[in-house]
């Protein structure tokens, strides 16, 4: 075979491989937020389904396939059908520049734990992340409904809003990267400062706290879930979304939540290293497998995060989100940005 | 009247503090015990009070407690007792019910039969599980009310 399709048929395994731990770890999620929130409110939550409940995300499946295909009257039938596909689209293929281990030595081949290698994978990934948002515009505009087109255009708005401090935020960790590629952001922070990880939360702590935030703001979640918002809006977007088409939601809202999970803990957190591992000798393979669970536990530490941030704070009124996108998180990144900036002139 | 509002300090105003505490207190919350009742497995003990299914008493003969007198059927507000009284077979009484029907359906279980009964015949237990699928397994025939006695053991009293 020519080394061009065994090249495909590599990058064809680690799509499967990642896509199916994208749904896996939705899977993984329901159980846990649900069982999460259960806990944080003193309840048991679900568990008659399968040892510890599970299996409970297999049910709520079967059930929403076996829901009625329904589509409203009035609705803009192909819009309406395309936007929950193409949300759950962008979801999955925004994980496709995030690397989730270190290179790998097989069979002769170094293999990149990583769908794509992009030199500009940070671009890469806020451009698909704001695409995201026309799913959610396009639903609620389709399905013709008022508290839908309300949800939509609250998101609309907020993504905006909450975009600028998120790409702002970053600035400082892309300065001292010196590069848009995710592995060389990871490979400045594999260094050490004497016995500390030069990990990117010590040294950009503010800019890491504006990024969590944007970030929540970013996957629509409590406290920045204004576009479903339950009590006003009922669930916003999704209202006249039933059976898969609301599953499809629901993955790719799970699916954005693991991404930016990841991306945090690959802008800050070191991605898939593992500090004061290097002084072991320890066989290539079993150090590569040992990354890149570190790499998911990192990231599941993070997905529990959201699912207790969701669970207890409450949600911001409309005008306090826009303030505080424009006023406060905002400055606070060019700050940052600022403070970088004279730091890296003054020490170099 | 003047609303004096309280000035916060600068930590107040950065606000994340504020958060952590939140976020501390759920925390806690997540180990504390559970309040759940898994119901089906693990039943609700009511309180000795509580007002359940009725039941006709026996006396020391076993015959049935109820003299007919129709108080309970007066005193009930939703009109759910239906009482045929027939002369006793028995030389201490004169009437006795041949039929005694409850309609739980109607029934509110406010207890005042209880406690207009002179014989302290009907009484309310704390029998809670009465679903059925039909309307006429919810009217309570006489021998389904005294034996009633039979699945539900006096505990408290």
């Amino acid at each position: 075979m020519s080394p061009f399709w065994i090249d495909l048929i590599i990058i064809l395994i680690k799509v499967i491989v990642v896509i199916g731990a994208l749904l896996g770890g939705v899977v993984v999620m329901v159980v846990v937020e649900r069982r999460g929130a259960g806990f944080i409110q003193e309840r048991l939550g679900p568990n008659r389904v399968g040892p510890w409940g599970w299996l409970q995300p297999i049910a709520d499946g079967i059930k929403l396939f076996f829901k009625e295909e329904f589509v409203p009257a009035q609705a803009h039938k192909l819009l309406y059908l395309a936007a929950p596909a193409f949300f759950m689209f962008i979801a999955f293929v925004t994980f496709a520049v995030i690397p989730f281990g270190d290179k790998i030595e097989l069979f002769g081949r170094t293999i990149q734990l990583q769908i794509a290698d992009v030199n500009i994978g940070i671009l890469y990934i806020f451009a698909f992340a704001s695409l995201g948002i026309y799913g959610i515009v396009i639903g609620g505009w389709a399905s013709n409904n008022k508290f839908s087109l309300m949800g939509g255009v609250r998101s609309a708005a907020q993504m905006i809003s909450y975009e600028v401090a998120l790409g702002l935020s970053i600035i400082g960790v892309l300065m001292i990267g010196q590069s848009l590629r995710l592995n060389d952001i990871i490979g400045v922070q594999t260094q050490y400062w004497s016995y500390l990880p030069r990990w990117n939360i010590f040294i950009q702590p503010l800019g890491f706290l504006i990024f969590l935030i944007a970030a929540i703001a970013e996957v629509n979640r409590i406290p920045f879930d204004l576009c479903e918002a339950e009590q006003e809006l009922v669930v916003g977007y999704q209202v006249e979304y039933g059976s898969m088409k609301f599953a499809m939601y629901y993955l790719g809202e799970y699916a954005n939540l693991i991404t930016f999970s990841a991306l945090i803990v690959v802008l800050f957190f070191g991605g898939w290293h593992i500090p004061w591992i290097e002084g072991l000798t320890i066989h290539p393979l079993l150090l590569a497998l040992l990354q890149v669970g570190a790499f998911v536990v990192k990231v599941f530490a993070f997905l529990w995060f959201f699912v207790w941030v969701r669970w207890t704070f409450p949600r911001f009124r409309y005008d306090q989100l826009m303030r505080f996108g424009w006023l406060v998180l905002l400055p606070l990144a060019i700050f940052n940005i600022l403070a970088t900036g004279v730091v890296m002139v003054l020490i170099p | 009247m003047r609303v004096v509002t309280p000035k916060m300090s600068l930590i107040d105003r950065i606000y994340i503090p504020a958060l952590i505490k939140g976020l501390y207190t759920t925390i806690k919350h997540f180990f504390m015990r559970r309040f759940t009742q898994e119901y089906p497995e693990e039943k609700r003990k009511p309180f000795p009070r509580y007002r359940g299914l009725h039941r006709l008493n026996k006396d020391h003969l076993g015959r049935v407690k109820c003299v007919a007198c129709y108080m309970c059927a007066t005193a009930c507000p939703s009109k759910c007792i239906e009482i045929e009284a027939d002369e006793a077979p028995w030389k201490d009484r004169e009437k006795y019910p041949v039929k005694f029907e409850i309609n739980t359906l109607r029934c509110i279980f406010c207890g005042m039969c209880e406690e207009a009964c002179p014989e302290l015949s009907i009484q309310l237990t704390h029998i809670y599980e009465m679903a059925d699928v039909t309307r006429e397994a919810f009217v309570r025939r006489k021998d389904d009310l005294l034996g009633t006695n039979e699945f539900w053991v006096l505990k408290e009293y």
